[in-house]
């Protein structure tokens, strides 16, 4: 037997059809068949580079990268915007691509941890994420380092804060700071001491 | 999710018009409703984007602010005037959701989120509000995020959100227009509904009826508290929350979050401020109808506001 027969795609292909078999209606109740869904034309912009795609609109922005872009960096983890492990950033600004159509993004500028940097030439928050230790199984990692390339931007920004005492005043890049500003960004293996510590180095660099 | 069809409006009573239709909805940031979408606890047929509607300004108007459908929960926290002269409606926002989250939620969404119930939620449970007549597996469940006032025998939920609950002690005004052109302005107390027998309907607007601002009256001075009680630090909804502006007298107002299916706002109660915070939350919650899981909430309410009135003292 073929290894890829076993594959756990090729077994979630399988059931998808026995499923859909199943779903079928007795004989004499079949509805007419759903309309086609429609397509959409979409450009997106990702990485520097243009690409026009032609999707259903309940594609999410993520699903849009990970499987036509083949971008698969940015990851699903909970595909509810609960974890953040499918943190970009869309024009400069770090969004759930989970929740979020394409559609939506017609003509927007997407950033993923593909475009920040390479294994060549690693961004500096990639570069402090290593030399800190700043995961485990490394599977929400590019979803941190996004938010906190993202958070470091808010706080140069004056973006406030809940932690913040002074709301009027200039936030700064303490522990406390970046602690509350990535609680969007869930780490299972609880590498979080070590990203604060990336964080650091990086905000005062 | 279920198949819908896409279109983006260019001006707001187009969109009213649009959504008016049966199955269309609106989306403006999407967390809430693309969530329910994935679950099928919302089913769209038609979505009409409202990102085109230049409704993202905050401007100055009659001595307060008009704030903008469209203007993010980011944005809305950082305005200069809003940390200045309404620092409580900053708090509020920045207490709630994930930073990623804020970047994307509008004003109009967030004050149109849906419960966060569980049972609402969980498509095979009975709930009055997802599939009106089904019944609600809440009461009776598992209810320690749920509602203890304003609560009805058809649903216990809540309204979940912060902001609204700053709003409400603003007394701001939610401005709309709907599908033939006309406008109101909803003062926010009357925005949210009572679930009585309809939980199915979260809020007075009628089908198509779009939010095109929120506006706050002149500042009222005081200092400007939210103080929100979590099971975490951080990125977690209210179990019980207290929006307060209490002066230099010791009076002031106060509305309560995360206990009932609108912000909850007492006029009799909050008269009672400079008797301290048992006095106003005894008045305020007259009549609560908590479960064995959520009646902690009535003395956690009590502290959260001691705990604000001890600051405002400090």
């Amino acid at each position: 037997m073929p290894e890829e027969a076993f594959s756990r795609r090729g077994v979630l292909t399988a059931g998808a059809a026995t499923a859909a078999v199943a779903a079928v209606p007795a004989a004499g109740q079949v509805p007419a068949p759903a309309p086609p869904t429609p397509v959409m034309p979409v450009r997106l912009k990702v990485n520097g580079r243009t690409h026009r795609l032609t999707l259903d609109p309940r594609t999410t922005l993520l699903d849009a990268l990970r499987e036509h872009l083949h971008l698969t960096g940015s990851k699903k983890g909970c595909d509810h915007g609960q974890c953040g492990a499918c943190t970009v950033l869309v024009d400069g600004v770090r969004i759930n691509s989970c929740l979020s159509l394409a559609v939506m993004h017609d003509g927007d500028d997407v950033t993923t941890v593909e475009g920040l940097g390479t294994p060549d030439k690693l961004h500096s928050m990639q570069a402090a994420f290593v030399k800190h230790d700043g995961y485990q199984c490394g599977y929400c990692t590019p979803g941190q380092v996004c938010s906190a390339v993202a958070v470091l931007d808010e706080i140069g920004r004056g973006i406030p804060s809940h932690v913040q005492a002074d709301l009027t005043a200039k936030p700064r890049a303490t522990a406390d700071e970046m602690r509350e500003r990535m609680s969007g960004n869930i780490c299972r293996c609880g590498a979080y001491s070590n990203i604060a510590d990336a964080m650091a180095e990086v905000a005062k660099a | 999710m279920r198949a819908f069809t896409y279109e983006r409006a260019k001006d707001p009573a187009a969109a009213a018009r649009a959504a008016a239709r049966p199955g269309a909805k609106l989306i403006a940031g999407g967390t809430n409703l693309l969530d329910l979408m994935k679950l099928e606890i919302e089913t769209p047929s038609h979505l009409v984007d409202v990102q085109e509607l230049k409704l993202d300004r905050i401007e100055a108007a009659d001595g307060g602010l008009r704030i903008g459908a469209l203007v993010t929960n980011t944005a809305l926290a950082a305005d200069e005037r809003v940390r200045r002269d309404y620092p409580v409606l900053s708090r509020a926002i920045l207490a709630g959701a994930s930073g990623q989250l804020r970047n994307k939620a509008t004003t109009a969404g967030n004050l149109l989120q849906r419960t966060r119930c569980p049972y609402f939620y969980d498509t095979a449970m009975a709930c009055n509000k997802r599939r009106p007549g089904s019944g609600c597996a809440a009461i009776g469940g598992y209810s320690r995020q749920l509602g203890v006032i304003g609560v009805s025998s058809s649903c216990i939920a809540t309204f979940p959100g912060d902001m609204a609950v700053a709003m409400r002690v603003l007394d701001a005004v939610v401005e709309t227009v709907d599908a033939g052109g006309r406008k109101r302005a909803i003062p926010i107390a009357d925005f949210h509904r009572l679930w009585g027998d309809r939980p199915e309907r979260d809020t007075v607007l009628e089908p198509g009826e779009l939010v095109t601002a929120v506006t706050l009256p002149r500042p009222i001075g005081g200092r400007h508290f939210y103080e929100k009680v979590r099971d975490r630090a951080s990125y977690a909804y209210a179990l019980v929350s207290v929006a307060a502006v209490i002066q230099p007298d010791g009076t002031g107002r106060v509305a309560f979050g995360g206990v009932a299916p609108k912000p909850w706002r007492v006029a009799e109660a909050e008269a009672l401020l400079p008797q301290g915070a048992a006095a106003v939350t005894a008045r305020a919650f007259q009549g609560a109808t908590p479960t064995p899981d959520n009646a902690f909430k009535l003395p956690l309410a009590t502290r959260a506001l001691a705990a604000v009135i001890a600051q405002a003292k400090a």
